[in-house]
Protein backbone atom coordinates (compact mmCIF):
# COMPACT_ATOMS: atom_id res chain seq x y z
CA UNK A 1 0.00 0.00 0.00
CA UNK A 2 1.51 3.62 -0.93
CA UNK A 3 1.98 6.18 1.69
CA UNK A 4 -0.98 8.00 -0.38
CA UNK A 5 -3.30 5.14 0.27
CA UNK A 6 -2.12 4.49 3.99
CA UNK A 7 -3.45 7.94 5.44
CA UNK A 8 -6.11 9.92 3.87
CA UNK A 9 -5.01 12.66 1.33
CA UNK A 10 -7.06 15.66 4.06
CA UNK A 11 -8.52 14.87 7.11
CA UNK A 12 -10.01 17.26 9.65
CA UNK A 13 -11.03 16.41 13.27
CA UNK A 14 -12.68 19.27 14.94
CA UNK A 15 -11.21 22.10 13.15
CA UNK A 16 -12.60 25.61 13.44
CA UNK A 17 -11.53 27.68 10.29
CA UNK A 18 -10.89 31.00 11.09
CA UNK A 19 -10.64 34.58 8.54
CA UNK A 20 -7.63 34.39 6.99
CA UNK A 21 -7.68 38.14 7.07
CA UNK A 22 -8.43 38.25 10.59
CA UNK A 23 -7.40 34.87 12.65
CA UNK A 24 -9.63 35.87 15.79
CA UNK A 25 -13.40 35.55 13.16
CA UNK A 26 -14.54 32.44 13.02
CA UNK A 27 -15.68 31.28 9.75
CA UNK A 28 -16.62 27.45 10.02
CA UNK A 29 -17.26 25.40 13.24
CA UNK A 30 -16.18 22.00 13.98
CA UNK A 31 -14.97 20.28 10.62
CA UNK A 32 -15.29 16.63 10.78
CA UNK A 33 -13.94 15.85 7.00
CA UNK A 34 -11.66 13.18 5.51
CA UNK A 35 -10.73 13.27 1.88
CA UNK A 36 -9.43 9.98 0.70
CA UNK A 37 -6.53 10.00 -2.32
CA UNK A 38 -8.12 10.26 -5.27
CA UNK A 39 -11.63 11.70 -4.69
CA UNK A 40 -12.98 14.49 -6.14
CA UNK A 41 -15.21 16.62 -3.78
CA UNK A 42 -17.22 20.03 -4.52
CA UNK A 43 -17.59 22.18 -1.27
CA UNK A 44 -21.03 24.21 -2.02
CA UNK A 45 -21.46 27.22 -0.32
CA UNK A 46 -22.76 30.86 -0.77
CA UNK A 47 -20.69 33.78 -0.83
CA UNK A 48 -18.56 34.77 2.40
CA UNK A 49 -19.51 31.19 3.43
CA UNK A 50 -15.66 30.51 4.23
CA UNK A 51 -15.07 28.15 1.24
CA UNK A 52 -11.82 30.36 0.99
CA UNK A 53 -10.96 30.16 3.96
CA UNK A 54 -11.08 26.28 4.51
CA UNK A 55 -9.47 25.78 1.12
CA UNK A 56 -6.77 27.88 2.46
CA UNK A 57 -6.41 26.00 5.83
CA UNK A 58 -6.14 22.95 3.64
CA UNK A 59 -3.34 24.14 1.36
CA UNK A 60 -1.27 25.22 4.58
CA UNK A 61 -1.68 29.14 4.29
CA UNK A 62 -2.94 29.77 8.10
CA UNK A 63 -3.21 26.83 11.32
CA UNK A 64 -6.78 25.62 12.33
CA UNK A 65 -8.50 27.77 15.08
CA UNK A 66 -8.40 24.36 16.94
CA UNK A 67 -8.29 20.62 16.23
CA UNK A 68 -6.38 18.97 13.98
CA UNK A 69 -5.85 18.62 10.09
CA UNK A 70 -3.73 16.89 8.39
CA UNK A 71 -2.49 16.09 4.86
CA UNK A 72 -1.32 12.69 4.53
CA UNK A 73 -1.32 12.19 7.87
CA UNK A 74 0.96 14.72 8.47
CA UNK A 75 -0.65 17.45 11.23
CA UNK A 76 -0.89 20.72 9.66
CA UNK A 77 0.22 22.29 12.62
CA UNK A 78 3.56 20.61 13.34
CA UNK A 79 5.06 21.20 9.58
CA UNK A 80 7.52 23.08 11.05
CA UNK A 81 10.53 22.78 8.39
CA UNK A 82 9.15 20.04 6.67
CA UNK A 83 6.19 22.71 6.05
CA UNK A 84 7.74 23.78 2.27
CA UNK A 85 7.95 19.99 1.18
CA UNK A 86 4.44 19.23 2.42
CA UNK A 87 2.72 22.47 0.60
CA UNK A 88 4.47 21.33 -2.62
CA UNK A 89 2.00 18.44 -2.92
CA UNK A 90 -0.82 20.53 -2.71
CA UNK A 91 -1.52 22.85 -5.79
CA UNK A 92 -3.73 25.95 -5.32
CA UNK A 93 -5.58 27.94 -7.53
CA UNK A 94 -7.11 31.09 -6.33
CA UNK A 95 -10.16 32.62 -7.36
CA UNK A 96 -8.86 35.37 -8.92
CA UNK A 97 -5.43 33.50 -10.38
CA UNK A 98 -2.93 35.49 -8.25
CA UNK A 99 -0.60 35.39 -11.04
CA UNK A 100 2.92 37.72 -10.62
CA UNK A 101 1.95 40.88 -12.00
CA UNK A 102 5.73 41.39 -12.46
CA UNK A 103 6.29 37.75 -14.41
CA UNK A 104 5.20 37.08 -17.52
CA UNK A 105 2.97 33.95 -17.92
CA UNK A 106 5.42 31.45 -18.26
CA UNK A 107 8.02 32.89 -15.99
CA UNK A 108 5.12 32.43 -13.50
CA UNK A 109 4.46 29.27 -14.26
CA UNK A 110 8.23 28.49 -14.74
CA UNK A 111 8.97 29.70 -10.73
CA UNK A 112 7.92 27.60 -8.29
CA UNK A 113 9.74 24.53 -10.67
CA UNK A 114 13.31 26.74 -11.27
CA UNK A 115 12.77 28.03 -7.24
CA UNK A 116 12.03 24.64 -5.66
CA UNK A 117 15.13 22.82 -8.08
CA UNK A 118 17.08 25.45 -8.50
CA UNK A 119 16.70 25.35 -12.24
CA UNK A 120 17.89 28.35 -14.94
CA UNK A 121 14.97 29.76 -16.87
CA UNK A 122 16.70 27.95 -19.95
CA UNK A 123 16.57 24.55 -18.08
CA UNK A 124 12.99 24.83 -17.14
CA UNK A 125 11.66 25.85 -20.43
CA UNK A 126 11.03 22.45 -21.96
CA UNK A 127 8.76 21.77 -19.12
CA UNK A 128 6.87 24.74 -18.92
CA UNK A 129 6.49 25.00 -22.92
CA UNK A 130 4.79 21.31 -23.04
CA UNK A 131 2.43 22.71 -19.92
CA UNK A 132 1.82 25.92 -21.60
CA UNK A 133 1.17 23.91 -25.15
CA UNK A 134 -1.48 21.62 -23.26
CA UNK A 135 -3.65 24.40 -21.50
CA UNK A 136 -3.33 26.09 -24.92
CA UNK A 137 -1.28 29.21 -23.30
CA UNK A 138 1.38 29.05 -25.79
CA UNK A 139 0.67 32.31 -27.60
CA UNK A 140 0.21 34.15 -23.65
CA UNK A 141 4.02 33.13 -23.16
CA UNK A 142 5.55 35.84 -22.92
CA UNK A 143 2.86 38.83 -21.83
CA UNK A 144 2.22 40.17 -18.39
CA UNK A 145 -0.81 38.79 -16.36
CA UNK A 146 -2.61 42.59 -16.70
CA UNK A 147 -2.76 42.19 -20.65
CA UNK A 148 -4.60 38.85 -21.10
CA UNK A 149 -7.88 38.01 -20.52
CA UNK A 150 -9.07 37.14 -16.95
CA UNK A 151 -10.31 33.39 -18.91
CA UNK A 152 -6.77 32.52 -19.39
CA UNK A 153 -4.94 34.01 -16.57
CA UNK A 154 -6.95 31.79 -14.64
CA UNK A 155 -5.89 28.75 -17.02
CA UNK A 156 -2.13 30.65 -16.31
CA UNK A 157 -2.78 30.31 -12.55
CA UNK A 158 -3.96 26.57 -13.11
CA UNK A 159 -0.47 25.34 -14.91
CA UNK A 160 1.33 27.34 -12.37
CA UNK A 161 -0.40 24.91 -9.66
CA UNK A 162 0.17 21.85 -11.70
CA UNK A 163 4.12 22.39 -12.36
CA UNK A 164 4.97 21.36 -9.23
CA UNK A 165 2.71 17.70 -9.81
CA UNK A 166 1.08 18.25 -6.15
CA UNK A 167 -0.27 15.38 -5.40
CA UNK A 168 -3.94 17.88 -4.22
CA UNK A 169 -5.65 20.14 -6.18
CA UNK A 170 -7.23 22.78 -4.74
CA UNK A 171 -9.72 25.29 -6.71
CA UNK A 172 -11.46 28.42 -5.51
CA UNK A 173 -14.09 28.86 -7.51
CA UNK A 174 -12.77 28.23 -10.61
CA UNK A 175 -15.30 28.80 -13.22
CA UNK A 176 -16.14 31.91 -11.60
CA UNK A 177 -16.56 34.54 -14.48
CA UNK A 178 -15.63 32.33 -17.19
CA UNK A 179 -17.15 32.07 -20.76
CA UNK A 180 -19.11 29.40 -21.38
CA UNK A 181 -16.18 27.60 -23.37
CA UNK A 182 -13.65 27.60 -20.79
CA UNK A 183 -15.72 26.28 -18.59
CA UNK A 184 -16.53 23.16 -20.56
CA UNK A 185 -12.53 23.15 -20.81
CA UNK A 186 -12.09 23.50 -17.36
CA UNK A 187 -14.78 20.50 -16.70
CA UNK A 188 -13.24 18.44 -18.81
CA UNK A 189 -9.37 19.45 -18.01
CA UNK A 190 -10.12 18.53 -14.47
CA UNK A 191 -12.01 15.49 -14.86
CA UNK A 192 -8.82 14.28 -16.75
CA UNK A 193 -6.71 15.31 -14.13
CA UNK A 194 -8.96 13.65 -11.27
CA UNK A 195 -8.33 10.23 -13.34
CA UNK A 196 -4.37 11.05 -14.21
CA UNK A 197 -2.12 8.48 -15.51
CA UNK A 198 -1.31 5.80 -12.87
CA UNK A 199 -1.87 8.02 -10.26
CA UNK A 200 -4.92 10.09 -9.84
CA UNK A 201 -4.80 13.01 -8.22
CA UNK A 202 -7.20 14.24 -5.19
CA UNK A 203 -9.31 17.51 -6.65
CA UNK A 204 -11.29 19.60 -4.09
CA UNK A 205 -13.45 22.54 -5.43
CA UNK A 206 -14.85 25.40 -3.85
CA UNK A 207 -17.98 26.44 -5.86
CA UNK A 208 -20.81 28.68 -5.52
CA UNK A 209 -23.16 26.87 -7.94
CA UNK A 210 -23.00 23.18 -7.54
CA UNK A 211 -24.90 22.22 -10.91
CA UNK A 212 -21.53 22.52 -13.76
CA UNK A 213 -20.08 19.92 -11.17
CA UNK A 214 -23.20 17.15 -11.33
CA UNK A 215 -21.73 13.90 -11.68
CA UNK A 216 -22.52 10.39 -9.74
CA UNK A 217 -18.72 10.24 -9.08
CA UNK A 218 -17.84 13.14 -7.70
CA UNK A 219 -18.41 14.15 -3.90
CA UNK A 220 -20.53 17.22 -2.37
CA UNK A 221 -20.20 18.82 0.68
CA UNK A 222 -21.84 22.05 2.04
CA UNK A 223 -20.93 25.57 4.09
CA UNK A 224 -23.91 26.99 5.60
CA UNK A 225 -24.16 29.15 8.27
CA UNK A 226 -20.47 28.39 9.90
CA UNK A 227 -21.58 24.56 9.38
CA UNK A 228 -19.39 21.77 6.67
CA UNK A 229 -21.86 18.68 5.99
CA UNK A 230 -20.61 16.11 4.43
CA UNK A 231 -23.66 15.41 1.69
CA UNK A 232 -22.17 12.45 -0.81
CA UNK A 233 -23.05 12.20 -4.16
CA UNK A 234 -25.26 14.29 -6.78
CA UNK A 235 -28.16 11.94 -5.93
CA UNK A 236 -28.44 12.79 -2.36
CA UNK A 237 -27.58 16.54 -2.90
CA UNK A 238 -31.05 16.42 -4.90
CA UNK A 239 -32.70 14.65 -2.61
CA UNK A 240 -31.34 16.42 0.63
CA UNK A 241 -33.30 18.20 2.69
CA UNK A 242 -30.89 20.36 3.98
CA UNK A 243 -32.18 23.87 4.23
CA UNK A 244 -28.59 25.17 2.30
CA UNK A 245 -28.54 22.76 0.04
CA UNK A 246 -32.03 23.79 -1.39
CA UNK A 247 -30.91 27.57 -1.40
CA UNK A 248 -27.60 27.19 -3.34
CA UNK A 249 -29.96 25.09 -5.70
CA UNK A 250 -32.88 27.56 -5.79
CA UNK A 251 -30.30 30.31 -6.46
CA UNK A 252 -29.31 28.61 -9.45
CA UNK A 253 -32.74 27.55 -10.65
CA UNK A 254 -33.49 31.76 -10.50
CA UNK A 255 -30.50 33.04 -12.59
CA UNK A 256 -31.20 29.99 -15.09
CA UNK A 257 -35.20 31.55 -15.29
CA UNK B 1 8.81 29.38 6.77
CA UNK B 2 7.65 32.75 6.68
CA UNK B 3 4.36 32.04 6.01
CA UNK B 4 2.59 33.35 9.18
CA UNK B 5 4.76 35.97 9.15
CA UNK B 6 2.57 38.68 8.21
CA UNK B 7 0.03 37.11 10.53
CA UNK B 8 1.65 37.78 13.11
CA UNK B 9 2.04 41.61 12.21
CA UNK B 10 -1.49 41.78 11.74
CA UNK B 11 -2.28 41.00 15.24
CA UNK B 12 0.52 42.98 16.77
CA UNK B 13 0.11 45.76 14.82
CA UNK B 14 -2.62 46.51 12.61
CA UNK B 15 -5.77 45.62 14.46
CA UNK B 16 -4.41 46.68 17.69
CA UNK B 17 -3.97 50.02 16.35
CA UNK B 18 -7.50 49.96 14.60
CA UNK B 19 -8.90 48.78 18.21
CA UNK B 20 -7.04 51.37 20.43
CA UNK B 21 -9.39 53.54 22.23
CA UNK B 22 -9.99 57.24 21.00
CA UNK B 23 -7.51 59.89 22.83
CA UNK B 24 -9.25 61.31 25.58
CA UNK B 25 -7.21 63.68 27.07
CA UNK B 26 -3.70 64.65 26.51
CA UNK B 27 -1.68 62.24 28.45
CA UNK B 28 -4.06 59.44 26.52
CA UNK B 29 -2.90 61.06 23.17
CA UNK B 30 0.92 60.51 24.55
CA UNK B 31 0.77 57.03 25.55
CA UNK B 32 -1.25 55.75 22.73
CA UNK B 33 1.71 57.49 20.47
CA UNK B 34 4.11 55.99 22.47
CA UNK B 35 2.55 52.74 22.28
CA UNK B 36 2.30 52.73 18.79
CA UNK B 37 6.23 53.84 18.64
CA UNK B 38 7.17 51.06 20.64
CA UNK B 39 5.13 48.28 18.29
CA UNK B 40 6.26 49.72 15.02
CA UNK B 41 10.08 49.47 16.94
CA UNK B 42 9.03 45.57 17.75
CA UNK B 43 7.89 45.06 14.53
CA UNK B 44 10.82 46.45 12.96
CA UNK B 45 13.12 44.62 14.70
CA UNK B 46 11.05 41.48 14.58
CA UNK B 47 10.95 41.74 10.67
CA UNK B 48 15.06 42.68 10.33
CA UNK B 49 15.67 39.69 12.64
CA UNK B 50 13.69 37.18 10.04
CA UNK B 51 15.34 39.10 7.53
CA UNK B 52 18.93 38.64 8.69
CA UNK B 53 17.58 34.84 9.75
CA UNK B 54 16.42 34.43 6.21
CA UNK B 55 19.88 35.70 4.79
CA UNK B 56 22.17 33.38 6.67
CA UNK B 57 20.27 30.45 6.65
CA UNK B 58 19.26 30.32 2.68
CA UNK B 59 21.94 31.73 1.10
CA UNK B 60 22.18 28.40 -0.77
CA UNK B 61 18.96 27.75 -1.82
CA UNK B 62 17.31 28.25 -5.27
CA UNK B 63 20.74 30.42 -6.23
CA UNK B 64 19.17 30.36 -10.11
CA UNK B 65 16.17 32.30 -8.97
CA UNK B 66 17.56 34.97 -6.49
CA UNK B 67 20.82 35.53 -7.89
CA UNK B 68 18.81 37.01 -10.93
CA UNK B 69 17.05 39.24 -8.89
CA UNK B 70 19.77 40.23 -6.91
CA UNK B 71 21.59 41.08 -9.91
CA UNK B 72 18.62 43.30 -10.88
CA UNK B 73 17.52 45.10 -7.46
CA UNK B 74 21.71 46.13 -7.71
CA UNK B 75 20.70 47.70 -11.22
CA UNK B 76 17.78 49.59 -10.20
CA UNK B 77 19.05 50.46 -6.38
CA UNK B 78 22.94 50.93 -8.01
CA UNK B 79 23.27 51.58 -11.55
CA UNK B 80 20.36 52.72 -12.76
CA UNK B 81 20.73 55.96 -10.18
CA UNK B 82 24.40 56.99 -11.70
CA UNK B 83 22.96 59.69 -14.28
CA UNK B 84 21.05 60.79 -11.13
CA UNK B 85 23.91 60.86 -8.96
CA UNK B 86 26.69 62.53 -11.53
CA UNK B 87 24.24 65.43 -11.31
CA UNK B 88 24.20 65.32 -7.68
CA UNK B 89 27.61 65.10 -7.28
CA UNK B 90 27.95 68.01 -9.84
CA UNK B 91 26.02 70.16 -7.85
CA UNK B 92 27.02 69.41 -4.25
CA UNK B 93 30.74 70.00 -5.30
CA UNK B 94 29.52 73.51 -6.77
CA UNK B 95 27.19 74.25 -3.34
CA UNK B 96 28.98 73.09 -1.12
CA UNK B 97 32.70 72.15 -1.86
CA UNK B 98 33.60 74.68 -4.16
CA UNK B 99 32.32 77.42 -1.66
CA UNK B 100 34.00 76.21 1.54
CA UNK B 101 37.44 75.94 -0.58
CA UNK B 102 37.13 79.33 -1.34
CA UNK B 103 36.46 80.98 1.57
CA UNK B 104 38.81 78.69 3.29
CA UNK B 105 41.13 80.02 0.49
CA UNK B 106 40.16 83.51 1.35
CA UNK B 107 40.53 83.64 5.46
CA UNK B 108 43.63 81.70 4.81
CA UNK B 109 42.64 78.26 6.34
CA UNK B 110 43.78 76.29 3.43
CA UNK B 111 45.19 73.84 5.27
CA UNK B 112 41.97 72.75 6.83
CA UNK B 113 40.62 71.90 3.53
CA UNK B 114 41.50 68.19 3.68
CA UNK B 115 40.04 67.50 7.18
CA UNK B 116 37.04 69.66 6.51
CA UNK B 117 36.04 67.76 3.47
CA UNK B 118 36.95 64.44 5.18
CA UNK B 119 34.05 65.72 7.96
CA UNK B 120 31.53 67.06 5.76
CA UNK B 121 31.55 64.98 2.09
CA UNK B 122 32.87 61.47 3.61
CA UNK B 123 31.59 61.16 6.61
CA UNK B 124 28.42 63.03 6.41
CA UNK B 125 27.38 64.54 3.53
CA UNK B 126 28.08 61.80 1.33
CA UNK B 127 26.46 58.60 2.90
CA UNK B 128 23.19 60.80 4.52
CA UNK B 129 22.91 62.08 0.97
CA UNK B 130 22.88 59.53 -0.93
CA UNK B 131 20.77 57.36 2.09
CA UNK B 132 18.14 59.68 1.30
CA UNK B 133 18.16 59.90 -2.89
CA UNK B 134 17.68 56.08 -2.64
CA UNK B 135 15.22 56.04 0.30
CA UNK B 136 13.36 58.08 -1.95
CA UNK B 137 13.86 56.64 -5.27
CA UNK B 138 13.45 53.06 -4.42
CA UNK B 139 12.63 53.06 -1.32
CA UNK B 140 9.40 54.30 -1.99
CA UNK B 141 9.20 51.86 -4.71
CA UNK B 142 9.57 48.69 -2.59
CA UNK B 143 6.51 49.58 -0.68
CA UNK B 144 4.51 50.23 -3.42
CA UNK B 145 5.31 47.20 -5.30
CA UNK B 146 5.47 44.90 -2.54
CA UNK B 147 1.36 46.52 -0.93
CA UNK B 148 0.29 45.95 -4.30
CA UNK B 149 1.92 42.59 -4.39
CA UNK B 150 0.42 42.20 -0.63
CA UNK B 151 -3.26 43.73 -1.39
CA UNK B 152 -3.73 41.64 -4.54
CA UNK B 153 -2.88 38.29 -2.72
CA UNK B 154 0.70 37.82 -4.40
CA UNK B 155 1.99 37.10 -1.36
CA UNK B 156 -0.63 34.31 -0.24
CA UNK B 157 0.18 32.87 -3.75
CA UNK B 158 3.87 32.66 -2.70
CA UNK B 159 2.95 30.81 0.10
CA UNK B 160 0.47 28.40 -1.47
CA UNK B 161 3.69 27.32 -3.73
CA UNK B 162 5.98 26.48 -0.81
CA UNK B 163 7.92 29.71 -1.59
CA UNK B 164 9.38 31.73 1.45
CA UNK B 165 7.99 35.64 0.28
CA UNK B 166 10.82 36.84 2.34
CA UNK B 167 13.63 34.89 0.85
CA UNK B 168 12.23 36.21 -2.49
CA UNK B 169 10.73 39.53 -2.67
CA UNK B 170 12.88 40.96 0.75
CA UNK B 171 16.37 39.58 0.72
CA UNK B 172 17.29 40.68 -3.29
CA UNK B 173 16.11 44.14 -2.19
CA UNK B 174 17.90 44.10 1.17
CA UNK B 175 21.30 42.84 -0.44
CA UNK B 176 21.04 45.15 -3.96
CA UNK B 177 20.04 48.53 -1.55
CA UNK B 178 23.19 47.59 0.66
CA UNK B 179 25.84 47.04 -2.57
CA UNK B 180 23.61 50.40 -4.02
CA UNK B 181 24.21 52.74 -1.32
CA UNK B 182 27.57 51.82 -0.46
CA UNK B 183 28.50 52.01 -4.51
CA UNK B 184 26.80 54.82 -4.90
CA UNK B 185 28.30 56.56 -1.70
CA UNK B 186 31.55 55.87 -2.76
CA UNK B 187 31.06 57.30 -6.17
CA UNK B 188 29.20 60.39 -5.20
CA UNK B 189 31.94 61.40 -2.63
CA UNK B 190 34.44 60.94 -5.63
CA UNK B 191 32.65 62.52 -8.09
CA UNK B 192 31.96 65.42 -5.41
CA UNK B 193 35.30 66.33 -4.48
CA UNK B 194 36.43 66.13 -7.62
CA UNK B 195 33.68 68.85 -8.95
CA UNK B 196 34.12 70.61 -6.29
CA UNK B 197 37.78 71.02 -6.89
CA UNK B 198 37.34 72.19 -10.18
CA UNK B 199 34.94 74.49 -9.32
CA UNK B 200 37.67 76.33 -6.99
CA UNK B 201 39.74 76.00 -9.47
CA UNK B 202 37.27 78.31 -11.33
CA UNK B 203 37.28 80.51 -8.51
CA UNK B 204 41.28 81.30 -8.79
CA UNK B 205 41.67 79.33 -5.53
CA UNK B 206 45.64 78.81 -5.48
CA UNK B 207 46.00 75.31 -5.18
CA UNK B 208 47.02 72.47 -7.61
CA UNK B 209 45.11 69.34 -8.12
CA UNK B 210 48.19 67.53 -6.34
CA UNK B 211 47.90 69.36 -3.40
CA UNK B 212 44.15 68.67 -2.76
CA UNK B 213 44.58 65.21 -3.55
CA UNK B 214 47.33 65.09 -0.60
CA UNK B 215 45.78 66.73 1.71
CA UNK B 216 42.48 64.61 2.11
CA UNK B 217 44.21 61.86 1.56
CA UNK B 218 46.53 62.61 4.70
CA UNK B 219 43.10 63.44 6.50
CA UNK B 220 41.47 60.36 5.56
CA UNK B 221 42.54 57.49 8.20
CA UNK B 222 41.73 53.62 8.02
CA UNK B 223 38.64 54.43 10.56
CA UNK B 224 37.05 57.03 7.88
CA UNK B 225 37.22 53.81 5.69
CA UNK B 226 35.90 51.11 7.80
CA UNK B 227 33.27 53.46 9.19
CA UNK B 228 32.03 54.28 5.63
CA UNK B 229 31.80 50.81 4.89
CA UNK B 230 30.07 50.04 8.00
CA UNK B 231 27.03 53.07 7.80
CA UNK B 232 26.28 53.15 4.39
CA UNK B 233 25.86 49.00 5.15
CA UNK B 234 23.40 49.57 7.74
CA UNK B 235 22.04 52.41 6.02
CA UNK B 236 20.82 50.26 3.08
CA UNK B 237 19.87 47.56 5.52
CA UNK B 238 17.86 49.99 7.32
CA UNK B 239 16.18 51.18 4.61
CA UNK B 240 15.63 48.06 2.88
CA UNK B 241 13.83 46.93 5.73
CA UNK B 242 11.55 49.92 7.06
CA UNK B 243 10.21 50.05 3.36
CA UNK B 244 10.11 46.38 2.69
CA UNK B 245 8.29 45.70 6.23
CA UNK B 246 5.95 48.46 5.27
CA UNK B 247 4.74 46.95 2.38
CA UNK B 248 4.87 43.20 3.09
CA UNK B 249 4.28 42.63 6.62
CA UNK B 250 1.31 44.48 6.89
CA UNK B 251 -2.26 43.73 5.86
CA UNK B 252 -3.15 46.53 3.17
CA UNK B 253 -5.39 47.39 0.65
CA UNK B 254 -4.79 49.01 -2.90
CA UNK B 255 -5.76 52.41 -1.58
CA UNK B 256 -3.17 52.54 1.36
CA UNK B 257 -0.52 51.52 -0.60
CA UNK B 258 -0.01 55.55 -1.24
CA UNK B 259 0.01 56.22 1.88
CA UNK B 260 1.53 53.66 3.76
CA UNK B 261 4.69 54.94 1.12
CA UNK B 262 4.58 58.15 2.47
CA UNK B 263 4.70 56.97 6.18
CA UNK B 264 7.27 54.37 5.33
CA UNK B 265 9.44 56.98 3.79
CA UNK B 266 8.87 59.24 7.12
CA UNK B 267 10.14 56.25 9.19
CA UNK B 268 13.20 55.44 6.84
CA UNK B 269 14.18 59.51 6.83
CA UNK B 270 14.09 59.02 11.14
CA UNK B 271 15.95 55.80 11.07
CA UNK B 272 18.79 57.54 8.71
CA UNK B 273 19.21 60.58 10.90
CA UNK B 274 19.23 57.79 13.75
CA UNK B 275 21.70 56.03 12.44
CA UNK B 276 23.80 58.93 11.32
CA UNK B 277 23.91 60.24 14.75
CA UNK B 278 25.55 56.75 16.32
CA UNK B 279 28.12 56.54 13.78
CA UNK B 280 28.70 60.37 14.89
CA UNK B 281 29.40 59.11 18.10
CA UNK B 282 31.02 56.25 17.52
CA UNK B 283 33.96 58.88 15.41
CA UNK B 284 34.06 60.70 18.68
CA UNK B 285 34.46 57.71 21.04
CA UNK B 286 37.01 56.37 18.12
Amino acid sequence: MSENQKFPAIEMRGVNVTAMRDASFLVVEDVNWSVAAGEFWVIGGQEHSGKSDLLMLAAGLMPPGSGSCKLFGSDLGSFGEAEPTQRRRVGLVFQGAQLFSQLTVAENIALPLRYHKNLTGTDAAAEVKSLLDLMELAPLADVTPANVAANWRQRAALARALILKPEILLLDDPLAGLGARHRQWWLRFLDQLARGHGQPLTIVVAADDLHPWKSEWRKFALLHEKKFAALGSWNQVETSDHPGVKELLAVHLETTI
Amino acid sequence: MRGNLARTFELTNTQLFRRAPLPRSYTDFLGRKLFLFLLTVQGLGAFALITLGVILKKSGVAKNVIRPRIRQEIARAGVALLPMFSFVALALGFLVIGQTVSVLAKVGAISYLGSTMVIVVVRELGPLLTAVLVLARVGTANVIELGTARALGEVEALEALGIDPVHYLIVPRVIGMVLGIFSLTVYLIIGALASGYLFAFLQDVPMTPGDYFKQITESLGWLDFALLALKTITFGFFIAVVTCYHGLAQPLRLEEVSRVAVRAVTQGVIVCVLIDALFIVLYLVA
